[in-house]
């Protein structure tokens, strides 16, 4: 009942007093990260003195309604609001405990710490970062201009055998590779010259506009646009090197691509998707080693994938999504959880592609069991482990299915 | 009933009572604020929590007329605004041309004139009499996609419609608006910025037990004991879709339909495709877990008796 004894009964007579605080609130919590705008700041102080002063209760949910604008911010809000409006002197304290949350992020240890874990994994281990840096700039430019037949080697050449410098290569050459776009028919429509569909509207404002006389077709047609796709990528130890080059891949898709969802899974599962879409490669792949907490450390793909079915399938796989998986296969944990989580996957999905870089063996057969429950619950399955299957990937995801990379071949060789 | 906007919070609870509705107080105070300030109500939550029943209370409760829009994904101008009725338009060019009417504009203002507008659930719903505006009902705009969102948008900030034939419509009188979403994808913030947000989680035991009683008295006070009980033991699990409060109503329906006054394990088992829809939550609660379950919350029953 603080909240009556500091502004008084009634809005109008303490108004003043009233809007300022409020005003201080919306900043507490704009600087907890909430998206506030001054409309809404003049909301809440409407919603406030619309009769909901009377008792803490009320005028929380008054405030709730106009500030808080996602589920997510719920428990934000709730900290904030019983903070702030319980003890005048708190507010300082409030924003001090705010502002050393957000510098402590920025503050030089952790920063360090997380450069460190980019340069694992975006690097070479023994190699400093900034020996990249020291190579001097016109060497990268001839290193370009390699011959053809070098360029042929390199595009076949498994990215886990690749020295430092033939990995930049590679990342340069990702960063070129055509994107090949495969666009579906919405329900939308746009004017085009010639169609199958009369354009009524168009057509009677037409015929109108030459007075009635004659009755000129317009037409149009169903728009096109590309499907979202949803990139499950496996960031464990024995993956690594391969997840490194295919983030890069990923990084040159999200950016010119308005529908894309990225996640990383190792142990846990982390929505990658806004620290990825940063335009400069290095910076999107810092944001991306700072958000993700277990690079390179083991793998459980079952409860990763089910993770992402019980959490986001529902708000990503819309609109036909196709989902990219890129693991080994090899999970130590129960098999049972994956195929099921598996099965529900694909059920939710438009296209479900699986790729590899185990595949790069000649001999490779489905034996793992992880790999086994895998295999049935996916429409293509594809290696991933030079520049030259990334090209394919490319091409793969604008043209559908095709019977060479189903994964019933391979089930029926170890199967038989 | 009456069709004047409550006064209060304790108003907008009385309200939704008589219209069989249990708002916890948080819930009241949002619907108080939305009529208050003319504000659209955006609710989110799980499936089946009463987002949609709001709306439909509301427009009993106030004695206004609902109109419902509900989305899909593709739905454009000409399914939630406005039509023009191309035959009769048609037919009216062939009407001029016989009668000899040669002048364009006047042919471009009858043909293109109200006459000849079909209304659409958003149009219809700017066009309320003053002190009756009907209860807008913007059901799963999350099915929708990111193009409608954005022309709603241009309608829920100013209230009005722009037909280019026609010019600009505007309401006398804003209508309620409610937009309810499943969260199935992320509506813009620009929209959520001109509602008031609401997350409507699932109730609590008790309040749950007072929606039982005011919308299905039929049911003795025991079944409804035992069944909230057991949807709350259910909730806790680990499901791909927790039951939500109208399947609580409904396998209480089915309950009653089925003569039983008190849950068993093999009714329990019986009727579960009534609270849970997904094969895989049917199989995991099935016999023996329906049965520990049962025995859990019998046994609560009978502490919070004792106590």
């Amino acid at each position: 009942m603080k909240v009556t004894e500091r502004h008084g009964m009634s809005g109008e007579r303490e108004g003043g007093r009233l809007a300022e605080n409020i005003m201080h609130f919306a900043r507490v919590l704009r600087s907890a990260g909430l998206p506030l705008g001054p409309g809404q700041v003049l909301d809440a102080l409407d919603a406030a003195q619309a009769g909901c002063l009377r008792t803490k209760n009320d005028f929380y949910w008054a405030l709730h309604s106009v500030l808080v604008k996602r589920h997510e911010h719920e428990p934000l809000f709730e900290q904030a609001f019983h903070i702030f409006w319980r003890k005048p002197k708190m507010v300082e304290q409030l924003m001090q405990l705010l502002f050393q949350q957000i510098s402590r992020p920025a503050n030089d240890n952790k920063r360090k710490a997380a450069q460190r874990r980019l340069a694992e994994a975006l690097f070479d281990e023994r190699r400093p970062m900034h020996a990249r840096r020291e190579e001097p700039p016109g060497a990268l430019e001839l290193d370009v201009s390699y011959s053809f037949s070098s360029m042929e080697v390199l595009r076949k050449k498994d990215f886990e055998q690749m020295t430092v410098a033939e990995q930049l290569l590679a990342r340069k050459a990702i960063a070129l590779l055509h994107r090949h776009r495969r666009k579906v028919k919405t329900r939308r429509f746009a004017p085009t010259r010639q169609g199958e569909r009369v354009d009524l509207r168009r057509t009677l404002a037409a015929s109108v506009r030459s007075g009635g006389q004659l009755i000129d077709l317009r037409f149009k047609e169903r728009r096109l646009r590309e499907p979202p796709i949803v990139v499950l990528c496996d960031i464990s130890g024995s993956m690594s090197d391969y997840s490194r080059m295919f983030l890069h891949f990923l990084h040159g898709m999200v950016s010119d691509r308005e529908r894309m969802h990225v996640f990383v899974f190792g142990t846990r599962l982390t929505n990658i998707t806004r620290e990825i879409k940063r335009r400069d490669v290095d910076e999107a792949m810092e944001k991306v080693s700072g958000a993700v907490k277990d690079w390179s450390g083991g793998t459980r793909i079952g409860d990763s994938i089910r993770a992402f079915n019980y959490l986001w399938a529902r708000r990503v796989l819309t609109q036909g999504a196709e989902v990219i998986l890129m693991s080994d296969g090899l999970d130590r944990d129960d098999v049972a959880i994956l195929e099921r989580e598996m099965a529900r996957l694909r059920r939710s999905a438009r296209r479900v592609i699986w790729l590899n870089p185990l595949l790069r063996y000649a001999g490779f057969e489905a034996r793992a069991a992880g790999v086994r429950a895998i295999m049935p619950h996916v429409d293509e399955f594809r290696p991933v482990h030079n520049l030259e299957s990334l090209e394919e990937i490319a091409k793969a995801l604008a043209h559908p299915a095709r019977d060479l990379q189903a994964p019933s071949r391979w089930l029926a060789q170890t199967g038989g | 009933m009456t069709s004047h906007l409550p006064r209060s919070i304790d108003d907008t609870v009385g309200l939704l009572a008589r219209g069989k509705y249990v708002a916890d107080r948080a819930l009241a105070t949002v619907v108080y604020l939305a009529l208050k300030m003319g504000r659209p109500l955006f609710l989110e939550g799980e499936a089946g929590v009463g987002k949609t029943e709001i709306a439909k209370v509301l427009a009993v409760a106030l004695d206004r007329d609902l109109i419902r829009l509900q989305c899909y994904e593709g739905l454009d101008v000409n399914t939630a605004v406005y039509e023009w009725n191309y035959p009769a338009q048609m037919i009216d060019i062939r009407l001029a041309e016989a009668t000899g009417v040669k002048d364009r504009e006047q042919l471009a203002s009858t043909l293109f004139s109200e006459r000849f507008l079909i209304r659409r659930p958003l149009l219809q719903a700017l066009q309320g009499i003053p002190g009756r505006s009907p209860v807008l009902l913007v059901d799963e705009l999350d099915r929708t996609d990111e193009a409608f969102e954005a022309f709603l948008l241009e309608v829920l900030s100013d209230f009005q419609v722009t037909i280019p034939e026609l010019g600009t419509i505007k309401a006398s009188e804003p209508p309620i608006v409610i937009i309810t979403s499943n969260r199935t994808r992320e509506v813009h913030d620009a929209l959520k910025r001109r509602c008031l947000y609401h997350w409507l989680g699932y109730p609590d035991v008790a309040r749950e037990l007072q929606i039982l009683q005011a919308r299905k008295p039929e049911a003795s006070e025991m079944l409804a004991q035992e069944v909230v009980h057991f949807v709350h033991a259910l909730r806790q699990q680990d499901l791909y879709k927790a039951p939500g409060v109208a399947e609580t109503l409904d396998w209480v329906s089915a309950l009653h339909e089925l003569d039983s006054v008190s849950l068993d394990p093999q009714i329990i088992n019986d009727t579960l495709g009534v609270l849970l829809k997904y094969q895989d939550d049917i199989v995991k609660m099935e016999g023996s877990e329906a049965k520990r379950l049962l025995e859990q919350i019998k046994s609560e029953i009978r502490t919070q008796a004792h106590a």
